[in-house]
C-alpha cells in the first residue's frame, strides 16, 4: 500500500456553504477543529461528528468526515450507539447549552457517568440562537429575551459543575477565538479515553453579544482568566502577580497578591488535574470578583464503558464456547415426537 | 369446549379430549413456577397446549389480598390447542382470595382443590368472605377437594430442617404433585428442574422434591370423593420432530439473533425497563456469546437513539418497549425514517392509556404504530400471532428493515410475551439468508443513492474510506444528499419515502385464509394474539356447517396487495380486536368495505365462545 497521504485542514472542510451569522464564534471553533484534525493521527474515515439541534449542531455538515445531525438533545445517546456498534470510531459530539443541558441534560448526565469514549464539545453561548434568542439554562439571572422580557429569574447552571457532578473524569474549558488554547485543550480531550467534556465559551453576536468579552479581550483577559496547567502554580494578572490560595479556614479559594503581606509563590495553589475537590472549586470561580478558570480542570482517567462492555463479552465468549443458534435452540428442556 | 369434555367424561370413562387447569394463589405462592412445571410435564406427555400467566401488577401484595392473586392457566388436549381456554375445569386455589377471584371462570361441576389451612378467619375476612365457603354449602355446584396442604407439607419436609417459612413455601410443589397425579403426568422434568434450580441449596431441592412426591402419593393412596380420579388426556397428534416450550419473549429473542445472522449483521439491542417488555432485554443480555450487544439506556428515548446510532455505524439497532415507552421514542423513530436507517422497534403492548394495566394485555397500539409519527411518513408494521410466531416475525421484520433501510415496528403483547407454547424447533439451515451489502466504492457515491427496485438508500458505514458523508433530520436533496429547503425536492423526497414503504406490499406473501374458503358468507379478520380464539371459534362454526373463514393479517402496514380483493369476496367481514376498533377503521379506509367491529378491552384475551357467538349472530343476520 502507498504511504498515507498527508492531509491538511482543507481536506476536512466540505463544499457546503457555512451558514452561521457573520461574526459567530462557531466559525472560529470550526476552523480550529478542521486544523486540528490532520495532526490527531486518526484516519479521516474513522472520524464521526454527531450533533443535536441548535446553531452549533450544524457543525457536522461542515466537516468532511462521517457526520450525523440528529434530534434535539439526543446526540449523546446516538453517539453511544455509534460507539457500541464500532468502538474503533473516533466520535466527536457537538452540542450547545440548550441542546446538551436542557432538553438533553439527562443524556449528557449518563454519557458522562458511563464514561463513554467521546470528545464532547459544548458550545456555551448562554442563549438559544437558532430559535431566535430565548434565554437558556446557562443564561445569567436577569437575561432579557423574547420569553423573559422582564429578565430571567431562574438560577443558571454551570456546565462544568454539572459535568463533575455527573461523574465526568475529564473536564476542560476553552474559548472560541483562542485557537492556540482551544487546540491544546482539544488535543488533550482527544487523548483522554472516556468522555472528555469541554465547555467552549462561544460568542453569539446576534442574541447575546460580548458576554465573555472580559475573558476574551487581550486587555482584560490576563486579569479575568486563570489559565490552568498541571503542576504549575495558579498565577494570573497582567503583571503575573496574583495567585489563588486555599483559605483552609473558610474552605474557599481566595485571591492573593505576590509580595504583599509576605505572600510568596509557595502560598499559591499548584494545579493538580487529578484533584476532584480542587476542580469543583475552580469551576465555580466567577467574574468580576474572580478570574474564570480555563484549561484542563479535571483529568482522572478511569475505566470506560465501551471497552468494559467488550471485555465482558470476550470473557463470556471464552467461557461459553462457540455461539451456534441451532445449538442454543436445542438447549434446555426438549422432547422428541416420533 | 366444556360441553364436549363433559360428554367425553361420561362416554369414555375418564378419557377427555381437553382440560383447562388454573393455578391461583398469592403472588408469593409460586403459582407461575407451578404452572410452568405442569406445562413442561404436559408437553412431554404429548398434549398440545397453550398457557396464560395472569399476574398482578404488585410485586408482593400483602398476603391474602385479592389484588395480589397470581394465576396461571393451561389448556391442554389431544387436538390442536390455540388458546388457554375459556372455562376452567380444575381450579387450584391456595387461599380464599384466590378462590373468590377465580371461581367465576369454573364450569359447573368443575373441580376445586383448596388448601384448607389457608382458610383462616383472617384470610377469609381479607378476601371478603363473611362465612367459610368450604363449609357453608356455597360451593355445592362444584366438586370440592379440601385438603390441609400447609400442615401436610410442613410435616413432609421436616427432615430437611427448613425454617417454618421455607417449609410452608413447598406447598406449591405438593399441589403440583397432586395435579400431576390427577392427569397422569410424569414428575421427572419437575424434579430435574428443582435439582438444577437449587443446585447450591440441596436441602431446598430435596424438600421440594419430597413435597411433589407427597402430593402425588396423596392422590394415589387417599380415598378421594367419588368422581375424583385420574383423567387421561390422550396425546395430540403433532408433527414429528424435536420440541421445546417457548414464551413469546424467548422466541422473539431467538428471532432477533437469527435475523441478525441471516442479515450478516451484529445486533445492538438498546432498551429501558418496562413491563411487559423487559423480558426481552433480560433474555438478550444473557446471550453475549452471540453477536449481540445489549444496552440498558437511561430512558426510552436514549434507547431508541442508541439503536439508531448503532444502525448508522453498521450494526442493526433494535429497541423494545411497551406502549408508553414507544410514545417516548416517537420523535427518534421519525428521525430513522428521515435518515432511512434500518431499525427494529418491538412493542409488547399492554393495557393503556398511560400506565394503564401494565400486566394485562391489549392490542391498542395499532394506531400508534401505523400513524404515530410527526410529518408525513410511514413505516412497516408487523404483528406476531402467538408465542412461537414471534421467531419468524422477528426474522421477517429484520429482513424488511435491512432491505428497505427503514424502521419496522413489531407488535407483540403481554399475552404473547408471557404465554408458553410447544415449539417445533426450527433448523436455521433451512432459512434463506438475506445478507446486507454495504457501499464501499467512492465512485459516484452519494448518500442518497438508491437501489432502483427497493428504493432503499445506500448504507455506507463509518470507517469506509472515501465515503465520508453526513446525514441528518433536515430534508435532503434527492440527488446530492445535501441539506435542501427546496419545495419541489421536498415533494419528491416525500414521494420517494412513501413509494419505498408502499412497495414493500409487493415483497410480502399474499394474504390467504388461515381457515376456510377464500370467499363466502363471512370472514373473521384478526391480527396479533387474537389468533387462537378466532381460530377455534371459526373451526367450531365450520364444524357446524357455517360458511365462515379466518383471515389473520401479519403485515399490518403496508398490507398484502391482494387483501382488498380477498375481503371483497365475502358478504360480511367482522374484525375482533382487543381495542375499540382500530384495524377495522384502517380496513374501511383502505378498501372502502363495510367491516364490522367486534371489540373487547378488559385486559383479558377473547374467549372462544365470545367470538363464536358473534359469528353466529352475524350469520343469523344474513339469513
Ligand atoms: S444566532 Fe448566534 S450562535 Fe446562532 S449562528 Fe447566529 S451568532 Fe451564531
Amino acid at each position: 500500500m502507498n504511504a498515507p497521504v498527508k492531509l491538511n485542514f482543507k481536506d476536512y472542510a466540505t463544499d457546503q456553504e457555512v451558514r452561521w451569522c457573520p461574526g459567530c464564534g462557531d466559525y472560529a471553533i470550526l476552523k480550529t477543529v478542521q486544523k486540528l484534525m490532520p495532526g490527531l493521527g486518526t484516519a479521516k474515515e474513522n472520524t464521526v461528528f454527531v450533533s443535536g439541534i441548535g446553531c452549533s449542531s450544524r457543525f457536522p455538515y461542515y466537516m468532511n468526515t462521517y457526520g450525523f445531525h440528529t434530534i434535539h438533545g439526543r446526540a449523546p445517546a446516538i453517539a453511544t450507539g455509534v460507539k457500541l456498534a464500532n468502538p474503533e470510531l473516533d466520535v466527536w459530539l457537538i452540542t450547545g447549552d440548550g441542546d446538551g443541558l436542557s432538553i438533553g441534560g439527562n443524556h449528557m448526565l449518563h454519557v458522562l457517568r458511563r464514561n463513554i469514549d467521546l470528545n464532547i464539545l459544548l458550545f456555551n453561548n448562554e442563549i438559544y440562537g437558532l430559535t431566535k434568542g430565548q434565554y437558556s439554562p446557562t443564561s445569567k439571572v436577569g437575561t432579557r429575551s423574547p420569553s423573559t422580557p422582564d429578565g430571567s429569574v431562574d438560577l443558571p447552571l454551570n456546565p462544568c459543575t454539572f459535568a463533575i457532578g455527573a461523574g465526568a473524569k475529564f473536564v476542560a474549558r476553552s474559548i472560541d477565538t483562542d485557537m492556540k488554547h482551544l487546540t491544546s485543550v482539544l488535543t488533550r480531550a482527544h487523548q483522554y479515553s472516556g468522555a472528555s467534556f469541554v465547555e467552549i465559551f462561544q460568542n453569539c453576536p446576534v442574541y447575546n453579544d460580548e458576554i465573555f468579552e472580559d475573558i476574551k479581550n487581550k486587555k482584560t483577559a490576563p486579569d479575568a482568566r486563570l489559565e490552568l496547567a498541571h503542576g504549575l502554580p495558579m498565577i494570573f494578572g497582567k503583571s503575573r502577580d496574583k495567585g489563588i490560595r486555599l483559605n483552609t479556614q473558610a474552605l474557599k479559594l481566595e485571591i492573593v497578591t505576590l509580595g504583599e503581606d509576605g505572600v510568596t509563590e509557595a502560598d499559591v495553589l499548584v494545579h493538580d488535574e487529578s484533584n476532584r475537590v480542587m476542580a469543583q472549586m475552580l469551576v465555580e470561580l466567577k467574574g468580576p470578583e474572580y478570574p474564570v478558570a480555563v484549561g484542563i480542570i479535571y483529568n482522572a482517567p478511569t475505566s470506560a464503558y465501551i471497552s468494559d462492555v467488550y471485555s465482558q463479552r470476550l470473557t463470556v465468549r471464552e467461557t461459553s464456547g462457540p455461539a451456534d443458534l441451532n445449538t442454543l435452540l436445542r438447549s434446555g428442556h426438549t422432547w422428541a415426537v416420533d | 369446549m366444556s360441553a364436549v369434555k363433559k360428554a367425553d367424561r361420561q362416554g369414555l370413562n375418564n378419557i377427555v379430549s381437553g382440560v383447562v387447569v388454573r393455578f391461583a394463589g398469592d403472588s408469593g405462592d409460586g403459582m407461575q413456577l407451578t404452572g410452568n412445571n405442569f406445562t413442561e410435564a404436559t408437553a412431554v406427555y404429548g398434549n398440545d397446549l397453550a398457557t396464560f400467566p395472569d399476574f398482578p401488577a404488585e410485586i408482593r401484595a400483602p398476603a391474602g389480598a385479592t389484588f395480589g392473586v397470581s394465576a396461571f392457566q393451561i389448556y391442554f388436549g389431544s387436538e390442536d390447542v390455540t388458546t388457554a381456554g375459556d372455562d376452567v375445569d380444575v381450579l387450584v386455589a391456595m387461599n380464599p382470595a384466590a378462590l373468590i377471584t377465580n371461581l367465576h371462570g369454573l364450569v359447573p361441576g368443575g373441580l376445586i382443590i383448596v388448601d384448607s389451612d389457608a382458610f383462616s378467619e383472617k384470610n377469609l375476612a381479607r378476601a371478603g368472605y363473611k362465612q367459610n365457603p368450604l363449609e357453608d354449602g356455597s360451593l355445592d355446584a362444584y366438586r370440592l377437594l379440601s385438603i390441609g396442604i400447609t400442615k401436610r407439607v410442613i410435616e413432609t419436609v421436616k427432615p430437611f430442617g427448613l425454617s417454618h417459612k421455607f417449609a410452608a413455601r413447598c406447598k406449591n410443589m405438593w399441589t403440583l404433585g397432586l395435579t400431576m397425579w390427577l392427569f397422569d403426568r410424569s414428575r421427572d422434568t419437575a424434579i430435574e428442574g428443582l435439582k438444577t434450580k437449587f443446585a447450591n441449596k440441596p436441602e431446598l431441592a430435596d424438600a421440594n422434591i419430597a413435597a411433589i412426591n407427597a402430593g402425588h402419593a396423596y392422590g394415589e393412596t387417599t380415598e378421594l370423593p367419588t368422581g375424583i380420579e385420574v383423567y387421561k388426556v390422550p396425546p395430540a397428534s403433532v408433527k414429528p420432530g424435536l420440541y421445546r416450550n417457548t414464551t413469546g419473549t424467548e422466541a422473539l429473542s431467538f428471532g432477533i439473533i437469527a435475523g441478525g445472522q441471516l442479515a450478516r449483521l451484529p445486533i445492538v439491542f438498546a432498551s429501558y425497563p418496562i413491563t411487559p417488555a423487559s423480558g426481552l432485554l433480560h433474555s438478550l443480555s444473557g446471550k453475549k456469546h452471540f453477536d449481540v450487544v445489549t444496552f440498558q439506556a437511561e430512558d426510552e428515548i436514549a434507547a431508541v437513539c442508541a439503536a439508531i446510532g448503532a444502525s448508522f455505524a453498521g450494526s442493526l439497532g433494535v429497541t423494545s418497549s411497551s406502549g408508553p415507552g414507544i410514545s417516548l421514542k416517537a420523535e427518534a423513530i421519525s428521525l430513522a425514517c428521515a435518515t432511512e436507517l434500518p431499525l427494529l422497534v418491538v412493542n409488547t403492548q399492554r393495557g393503556g392509556p398511560s400506565t394503564g394495566l401494565p400486566t394485562k394485555t391489549e392490542q391498542s397500539d395499532l394506531y400508534q404504530s401505523v400513524f404515530g409519527r410527526h410529518g408525513d411518513t410511514s413505516l412497516p408494521v408487523i404483528a406476531a400471532k402467538d408465542s412461537v410466531d414471534c421467531f419468524d416475525v422477528a426474522i421477517e421484520a429484520i429482513r424488511i428493515a435491512t432491505k428497505y433501510r427503514t424502521p419496522v415496528i413489531l407488535l407483540s403483547d403481554g399475552y404473547i410475551a408471557n404465554a408458553s407454547e410447544p415449539w417445533h424447533i426450527p433448523d436455521m439451515n433451512t432459512y434463506e439468508p438475506f445478507p446486507v451489502e454495504f457501499a464501499d466504492d467512492p465512485e459516484g457515491f452519494s448518500p442518497v443513492n438508491r437501489n432502483p427496485e427497493s428504493l432503499a438508500r445506500v448504507w455506507a458505514k463509518p470507517g469506509t474510506p472515501g465515503l465520508e458523508h453526513r446525514i441528518g433530520g433536515i430534508e435532503k436533496d434527492s440527488v446530492t444528499g445535501n441539506i435542501s429547503y427546496d419545495s419541489d425536492n421536498h415533494q419528491k423526497m416525500t414521494d420517494i419515502r412513501k413509494s419505498k414503504i408502499d412497495g414493500i406490499a409487493n415483497d410480502i406473501p399474499l394474504q390467504d385464509a388461515a381457515l376456510g374458503n377464500e370467499r363466502g358468507d363471512l370472514a373473521v379478520v384478526g391480527w396479533g394474539s387474537t389468533y387462537g380464539a378466532i381460530h377455534q371459534s371459526v373451526k367450531r362454526c365450520r364444524q357446524d356447517g357455517l360458511d365462515v373463514s379466518h383471515i389473520h393479517i401479519r403485515h399490518l402496514w403496508p398490507m398484502p396487495s391482494n387483501l382488498g380483493t380477498l375481503l371483497a369476496g365475502y358478504q360480511r367481514v367482522i374484525v375482533p380486536e382487543m381495542n375499540t376498533g382500530q384495524l377495522v377503521k384502517i380496513l374501511r379506509a383502505e378498501y372502502l368495505i363495510e367491516a364490522r367491529s367486534f371489540t373487547k378491552i378488559s385486559g383479558h384475551p377473547f374467549r372462544i365462545k365470545e367470538v363464536e357467538s358473534e359469528i353466529r349472530a352475524v350469520l343469523e343476520g344474513l339469513k
